[in-house]
């Protein structure tokens, strides 16, 4: 079926599938779920939301610049703008709708007390280049975040400027790079081992700074295998990166050890913190001997994606490193709390490696983490994580025996299966997932980690109750029943109730089609 | 032709004279996917057994494929770039993705052969 701009709509098909065939209306629309064109699609020549005076007709003062043709784009009064991205919104699904499943993501509930706070015009208004002595409240909020993320982790310093958990990556191996140029071996220490589950990220991140990624295989168990670490330790290790709980949600038991061998040969301990979710008031990573490690203060500490704002990924640094920390950061004194900007500020006794952003990192995620840090408290934060590896494990008692478990549980906060379960009914991992999105849900994380085949990574997080659960996990055991009872165009054909069917992610890939114009024909797929 | 001779990665090569053409196997494009994008290798580049020379994306993920010898890239599959399906629809044959001068040629010896190389799937 199309639509009037000649695009594919909705399922349209889904007589074929044995479920109850749509009627055509008039409008394209089905009820609230609105046939919706492109916003170029919409615009009418002489349409505005504002009426602006006729411009008086004086000398141009830039200088032959000024634009001769139209901007192109659409002109559309203030309701058309407002209705047509209100009805985008509601073809979403947002974490404020429902359970968000996906793994290695934490996708929990974004409390209204970090709105309610983040919106404070002291915080929201505040400007980069305002004096110091107008921004004190702002200044206290990174210094009293400072000090709850080197409390909870048991590391001295943090570097609250990067804006996203790469971004963090980043600036922990640059601060590894640093140390290790600062004792003069830059230009010898340049593998770096990373396990097999890691999160793509890791093995970019060491590649972006020019160091070779030299990958450490998992164990039958899903860990990090010590001996083949082990045999890849040399003077030419700059140091190795790794994600704990790992990403088969699993805690690396031998973590202690791996830290000792590594500074045995002179290299530092990089951690990914995404799923610090599973062990923030439980575990401090400092004692585990980690060097460096990003938070997601979008993750741990709510705000998930959509969920108000960017990210922030602020990176704690162990002693060894903490000298090389990038600028800025917040000090004391008796005048108050003072930006450390430059080398040689007062504050500043070793030289930093220089910084990642122009300003100062996400205010707007400060004031979120800190409120969301300060509204749980220890005990609060220490619960969180208790929550979210009950819920997980749950989720994997209860599913374990029907769809398949590649590693003994119990896991930590996330659960994993493969598509053994699916064997032989001709429905893989992205047909289940597609179901999914029929049940209503987001689906979950599929096709990673990569040591699994078919992997789908469920992390429920705490926010979700037992109910919820419940529902959640009778739905996947009806799936799991259906695909295994022969019911294969239930999923092949899914999604057969999202406000569009399956798409055809391998010609979006091949030939993306990114950008409108006029003479654009209808994309392909509507031929 | 030579036969094919295959690596525990998935690689195949095919001797012809004193070149070799190398691409992934029909069972690794299977498990790959729909692919999306090959990224090939200079023609001229020398690289060691087991360096990383090419990358092949699908919709799943993205993964390195590694040289079978050692040896210089003597031609690539120019078609691939802007037709990466060529891997799915004939992994083994026209969808080979460069040739490489082996510098050492016992590295062959090395290799799987297919029925091998079959048992080493099946695994």
């Amino acid at each position: 079926m199309m639509n009037k701009q000649g695009r594919p709509t909705n399922t349209g098909d889904a007589g074929d599938t044995g479920s109850a065939a749509r009627i055509e209306t008039a409008t394209g629309h089905y009820g609230l779920d609105h046939n919706e064109p492109l916003i170029f699609e919409q615009g009418v020549p002489g349409r505005s939301g504002v009426d602006l005076p006729e411009i008086p007709d004086a000398p141009s003062r830039l200088g032959g610049l000024a634009r001769a043709d139209q901007i192109g784009l659409p002109d559309l009064t203030e309701p058309d703008v407002m209705r047509h991205y209100v009805r985008l919104s509601r073809k979403n699904y947002a974490i404020d709708m429902g359970l968000f499943p996906l793994g290695s993501c934490t996708m929990k509930h974004n409390p209204r007390l970090n709105e309610k706070m983040a919106r404070q015009p002291g915080f929201f208004d505040v400007h980069p280049l305002q004096p110091e002595s107008t921004i004190q409240g702002a200044l206290a909020v990174m210094d009293e975040l400072t000090h709850w993320l080197t409390t909870l982790t048991g590391m001295p310093a943090v570097a609250l400027s990067p804006k996203a958990g790469a971004h963090g990556e980043f600036c922990g191996m640059m601060a590894i790079r640093a140390a290790h140029e600062a004792a003069g071996e830059g230009a010898t220490r340049t593998r770096v081992l990373v396990p097999e589950s890691a999160h793509g990220t890791n093995p970019a991140t060491a590649a972006q700074l020019g160091l070779k990624v030299d990958s450490i295989p998992a164990t039958e168990e899903g860990r990090v295998d010590l001996e083949a670490f082990r045999a890849k330790l040399g003077p030419d290790v700059a140091g190795i990166m790794l994600t704990n709980p790992n990403t088969c949600g699993l805690f690396e038991r031998d973590i202690r050890a791996i830290a000792d061998a590594i500074h045995d040969v002179g290299g530092y301990f990089y951690c990914d913190g995404a799923n610090f979710n599973a062990i923030v008031g439980r575990v401090r990573p400092g004692d585990l001997g980690v060097d460096a490690m990003h938070i997601n203060l979008h993750k741990t500490f709510s705000t998930p994606h959509g969920g108000g704002g960017p990210g922030a990924g602020p990176v704690v640094l162990s002693e060894a490193l903490a000298p090389f920390a990038p600028h800025p950061w917040v000090v004391g004194d008796k005048d108050g709390l003072h930006l450390v900007e430059h080398d040689g500020d007062q504050g500043d006794d070793a030289p930093a490696f220089g910084r990642l952003t122009a300003f100062h990192g996400q205010m707007g995620m400060y004031s979120r983490a800190l409120t969301y840090m300060k509204s749980h408290g220890t005990d609060g934060l220490r619960q969180v994580a208790e929550d979210s590896v009950l819920s997980a494990n749950y989720v994997l008692a209860r599913l374990k025996d029907h769809m398949s478990a590649p590693f003994e549980g119990p896991c930590m906060h996330e659960a994993l299966f493969d598509d053994r379960f699916l064997e032989g009914t001709g429905v893989t991992t992205l047909d289940f997932a597609k179901a999914m999105i029929d049940e209503g849900f987001h689906p979950m994380t599929m096709y990673f980690p990569l040591v699994v085949h078919g992997a789908m990574l469920i992390e429920p997080t705490e926010t979700e109750s037992k109910q919820s659960l419940d529902i959640f996990c009778d739905s996947l055991l009806a799936l799991a029943e259906g695909a295994k009872g022969n019911d294969k165009e239930r999923f092949t054909a899914a999604p057969h109730f999202a406000p569009t069917g399956r798409l055809d992610e391998t010609l979006a890939a091949r030939k993306p089609n990114l950008r409108w114009s006029v003479a654009q024909k209808p994309l392909e797929a509507a031929e | 032709m030579a036969d094919k001779k295959f690596t525990e990665d998935h690689e195949w090569i095919e001797m012809d004279g004193i070149t070799g053409r190398v691409g992934i196997s029909a069972y690794a494009q299977e498990q790959l996917g729909d692919i999306v994008f090959v990224e090939l290798p200079e023609v001229g580049t020398t690289f060691a057994k087991g360096d990383e020379v090419a990358v092949v994306e699908s919709v799943k993920a993205a993964s390195e494929v590694y040289a079978p010898v050692g040896g210089e890239v003597v031609a690539v599959n120019a078609a691939l770039e802007g037709e990466p399906g060529l891997v799915n629809e004939s992994a083994e044959e026209d969808g080979w993705f460069f040739e490489i001068k082996p510098a050492d040629a016992g590295e062959l010896d090395e290799l799987m052969d297919q029925a091998a190389y079959n048992d080493h799937i099946a695994d």
